[in-house]
């Protein structure tokens, strides 16, 4: 009985131990991940409900944010792209398609040492404008660059 | 279907330049079969890069990046033999984690 009522109370401190590490964020379960995903901003169908979505406000232009893209690419469905943020203290990029269905594409967050920069192939409905917008010391900015298609566009 | 990804991870300078190729269909959920059936969204919603087990990057994915998409990261400090490990889950909740080394440029 008491061997019992032992382990009853070591796994019930185990447990107590894993829902700390849960909420400390240490440990994330697999279903969380799915939750977590931004639905509201991915399922807006025009830039300023996208970014509405991920939060941003009063974003201003800055020359520190660098788009690397082609000005006609040849094919839409695989169209490189490159970002690099050269604003101090940035800790998340979105990379936003202006003219596709849902223009959010992807949102990147950054920590430790990870430099501010990513790439990416991204598909192109038509020909558009990108917009990237980085987040540093809560402030936002943002960038914009076309890019043409040569083929008509995906079907994404 | 869905398989390993390539990662290759080079230092330059002191900055590990990280290039990781995932195999996935990436299907947005707008895409027409010839039969004018939409093909189900099935693509990659979170991609997270760690460096020894510490995460640097940690993405948000949309089924508008391209098939069998390639991301490049960046991180600054690291050196050659240190391990990194790439997480994807995506919207049917599958899951895969492949690792790779650090090297020389």
């Amino acid at each position: 009985m008491n061997v019992l009522r032992r382990t009853v109370l070591k796994s019930a401190g185990a447990m107590g131990v894993l829902a700390g590490l849960f909420v400390t964020g240490v440990l994330k379960p697999t279903l969380a991940y799915a939750s977590d995903w931004n639905k509201a901003a991915f399922a807006a169908k025009d830039m300023d409900a996208a970014q509405k979505a991920i939060g941003v406000t009063g974003a201003v232009d800055s020359k520190l944010l660098v788009i690397k893209a082609p000005e006609t690419a040849e094919n839409s469905a695989m169209v490189p792209i490159d970002v690099t943020s050269n604003i101090p203290n940035t800790t998340s990029i979105a990379i936003l398609v202006m003219n596709n269905p849902f223009p959010l594409a992807a949102q990147f967050e950054f920590s430790s040492g990870a430099l501010a920069e990513v790439s990416v192939r991204q598909k192109f409905a038509q020909t558009s404008i990108i917009r990237v917008v980085a987040k540093a010391d809560g402030k936002f900015y943002s960038a914009q660059k076309e890019v043409k298609v040569a083929d008509g566009g995906c079907g994404h | 279907m869905t398989g390993p990804m390539k990662i290759v991870a080079k230092m330059k300078g002191d900055v590990a330049s990280i290039r990781v190729m995932a195999n996935h269909p990436m299907e947005s959920g707008l895409r027409k079969e010839a039969d004018g059936k939409l093909v189900p969204a099935h693509h990659i919603q979170h991609m997270t890069v760690a460096l020894n087990g510490k995460t640097m990057v940690a993405a948000q994915i949309s089924g508008s990046i391209a098939k069998n998409p390639l991301f490049g990261y960046a991180v600054k400090g690291a050196k050659a033999g240190d391990k990194v490990s790439v997480t994807w889950v995506d919207n049917k909740g599958d899951k895969r984690t492949d690792e790779a080394v650090v090297t020389l440029a």
